[in-house]
């Protein structure tokens, strides 16, 4: 099913999703109500999705990575941001929202909330199916299609409900929710990571396996970077509501840029026991996202800070090795002011 | 692809037949707990044994509830062929008690419905939309919760008149605030699941998840507590009834007999508080049956 897909209107070299500025403050309200301050959850980000690439999205908790997945689902309202889906502008003259979120689904981390508890396998995938206009039957009918999609025997688990049902079954049934309306894009927000390591490779080759068959295009976010590693194509690292570093999958995983990037690799477990760090690469929680610090937001965690760091916000320019890869440090750009600028790429 | 997850597939067709789960809804579930409980099951007895003896009263006695004759006051149980005696008129209890059960039940039970339907409405829409709506309906329904609710029904019953009908409105004011908010708070939990998320993300306008999603998961545990405010019900509207609040003579109703049998409780004490001890059955099974409902609720498969 690679050749045409008659929902391609950009042709392959455009952008399935291309997302500019976006920007989702949280109010904090005191007693009385008023807002005293905002907490910067997403704070003006912008990246491109390309058609069927899978794009890893990498962070600490709290860094932005699940907001970004609820304003891509428009399932809360952006403060500020523009959308461009397969080349058309959405709202204003162009796609409408809606259009977009039908375009867009998302399989979400605990697959038991996700699930509603008074709801079968069958009736929970029929019900977007209805939404969108389809009578009982053939809704019905088409949830049991997509259970044996997803390697569920419909036979066997279309009546059953939540309970009844395993973490891996259940994450399946998710899933087999959100292919069902047929989606370009699909938003794994942790899908996998509640699952024991058996299931969640059963269920990554599922996901394998129907992003070839359905033309999909995966936004893989996750804390456990080997897990990232093995399905994505390009990475983006978040840091407190910013972009930090982006780019293709085994260029960061080879020559991370950005301090922070570099930071959170060495955080990672090595398979070999003489390899493993004693000392915890970073310290000290992230700051407050809600009073965040000036220039990089970062510097205060970073072993490489200078004056400049707190100066200046570094943006998100591209290396000057690889246009592809992109990093937000003064590092890493020449003539930047800080003592190391353009040392790191030279020794890359 | 692999067509199962649990190699069940790989089983003779025996095997998995068995391994099949029955499907099993949640309300059948509670309905299985419910009778396997024997206190519940007392409790069902007792009540269905009650409403159905009101409803059948005029076969099953044959006594006139409104004939009274100043030759048989006060008759002790079992004289003269009145099986619970007589009242201070002369009128059979036996009969009274079963018609007094058809007032002191609808009144145990229609304000209870009456209000879960209302409050459970507004306490529904409060949580979902949340926000200002819930500001809205919630601050309103906390002016009503500062009265003590025996006060409120009495001081209602007492602005409308007396009667049933406005002891049944003035009950129903007053058990709207305290369902309103269990579904407020309850329809609050359950909206912050992940499944609504899912269902807003198909496009789902609000109503249609309301009823889809949110209904079934908020219906167990507000009827649970309504269920908890039938006997209260019963005990205020007899208390308003004793008053002089709610039914009035001759209108046969637990509240209002055991109102005009008190001057004979040191002449007949037994005949005088037969009707209380029909309240108490009745509320204490209501109490009963609503405590077994939440435990059987409780269990997670």
């Amino acid at each position: 099913m690679t050749g045409a897909d008659p929902r391609d209107r950009g042709g392959p070299q455009q952008p399935l999703l291309i997302v500019d500025g976006l920007k989702k403050y949280f109010p904090l309200r005191n007693a009385l109500g008023t807002v005293s301050a905002h907490v910067q959850a997403v704070d003006g980000i912008g990246f491109s999705i390309a058609k069927g690439e899978t794009l890893g999205v990498v962070g600490e908790s709290g860094c932005g990575k699940s907001t970004t997945a609820r304003l891509l689902m428009q399932l809360i309202e952006p403060d500020a941001g523009s959308f461009v889906l397969d080349g058309d502008p959405v709202g204003r003259g162009g796609v409408t929202v809606r259009e977009l979120r039908r375009q867009v689904q998302m399989v979400f981390q605990d697959s038991y909330a996700s699930l509603n508890p008074r709801h079968t396998a069958a009736q929970e995938i029929a019900f977007g199916l209805r939404v969108i206009g389809k009578d009982t039957a053939t809704a019905e009918a088409e949830a049991r299609q997509t259970l044996r999609m997803v390697g569920l025997d419909p036979d066997l688990y279309a009546g059953r409900y939540p309970h009844e049902m395993s973490g891996g079954q259940r994450q399946r049934v998710n899933i087999a929710r959100g292919i069902a309306l047929n989606p370009r894009l699909l938003i794994l927000d942790e899908a996998v990571s509640a699952l024991d390591k058996s299931v969640q490779a059963q269920v990554l080759n599922l996901l394998d396996d129907l992003k070839q068959r359905l033309n999909l295009t995966y936004l893989f976010i996750s804390h456990d970077l080997n897990v990232v590693h093995y399905v994505s194509d390009r990475v983006l690292v978040m840091y407190l509501g910013k972009i930090v570093e982006v780019g293709p999958v085994d260029r960061i995983w080879r020559e991370a840029a950005h301090p922070y990037t570099r930071a959170l690799f060495s955080s990672r477990l090595s398979m070999n026991p003489a390899l493993r760090v004693a000392a915890p690469p970073l310290s000290g929680d992230p700051p407050n996202p809600v009073r965040p610090p000036s220039g990089c937001r970062f510097r205060t965690r970073c072993t490489l800070a200078e004056d400049v760091c707190a100066a200046s916000e570094p943006a998100l320019i591209p290396s000057p090795l690889d246009a592809a890869h992109a990093v937000a440090c003064h590092i890493a750009r020449a003539g930047s002011g800080h003592s190391l600028a353009g040392a790191l790429a030279n020794a890359a | 692809m692999s067509t199962s997850t649990t190699g069940l597939a790989a089983l003779p067709p025996a095997v998995r037949k068995v391994a099949r789960p029955p499907g099993r809804s949640f309300w059948m579930r509670l309905g299985r707990h419910l009778l396997r409980d024997r206190v519940a099951i007392v409790c069902l007895v007792i009540l269905l044994a009650i409403a159905l003896s009101a409803i059948f009263a005029p076969w099953l006695v044959p006594a006139d509830p409104y004939k009274t004759s100043m030759l048989r006051r006060l008759l002790p149980p079992g004289e003269r062929g009145y099986l619970l005696g007589t009242d201070e008129l002369g009128r059979d209890m036996l009969t009274r008690l079963l018609y007094g059960g058809r007032v002191s039940l609808s009144m145990g039970l229609a304000p209870v419905v009456l209000a879960t339907l209302i409050g459970g409405a507004l306490g529904i829409i409060a949580g979902y939309f949340g926000r200002q709506v819930n500001m809205l309906i919630m601050r309103v329904i906390d002016v009503f919760y500062a009265f003590p609710s025996v006060l409120l029904a009495v001081a209602m019953a007492g602005v409308l008149g007396a009667g049933i009908m406005n002891s049944l409105i003035s009950l129903t004011l007053v058990f709207i605030p305290p369902i309103a908010r269990v579904a407020e708070s309850v329809t609050t939990q359950v909206r912050n699941q992940d499944f609504v998320e899912a269902a807003r993300a198909t496009g789902a306008g609000s109503w249609r998840i309301i009823v889809e999603h949110m209904l079934a998961n908020v219906t167990g545990p507000i009827l649970t507590y309504a269920s908890s405010l039938v006997s209260v019900s019963i005990i205020i509207a007899s208390g308003l009834s004793f008053l002089g609040l709610g039914a009035r003579p001759p209108i046969a109703d637990w509240g209002l007999m055991l109102n005009t049998l008190r001057q004979a409780v040191y002449v007949a004490p037994l005949n005088a508080v037969l009707p209380g001890v029909m309240i108490f059955l009745t509320s204490v099974s209501f109490n009963l049956l609503s405590d077994s409902l939440r435990t059987a609720m409780d269990v997670r498969a």
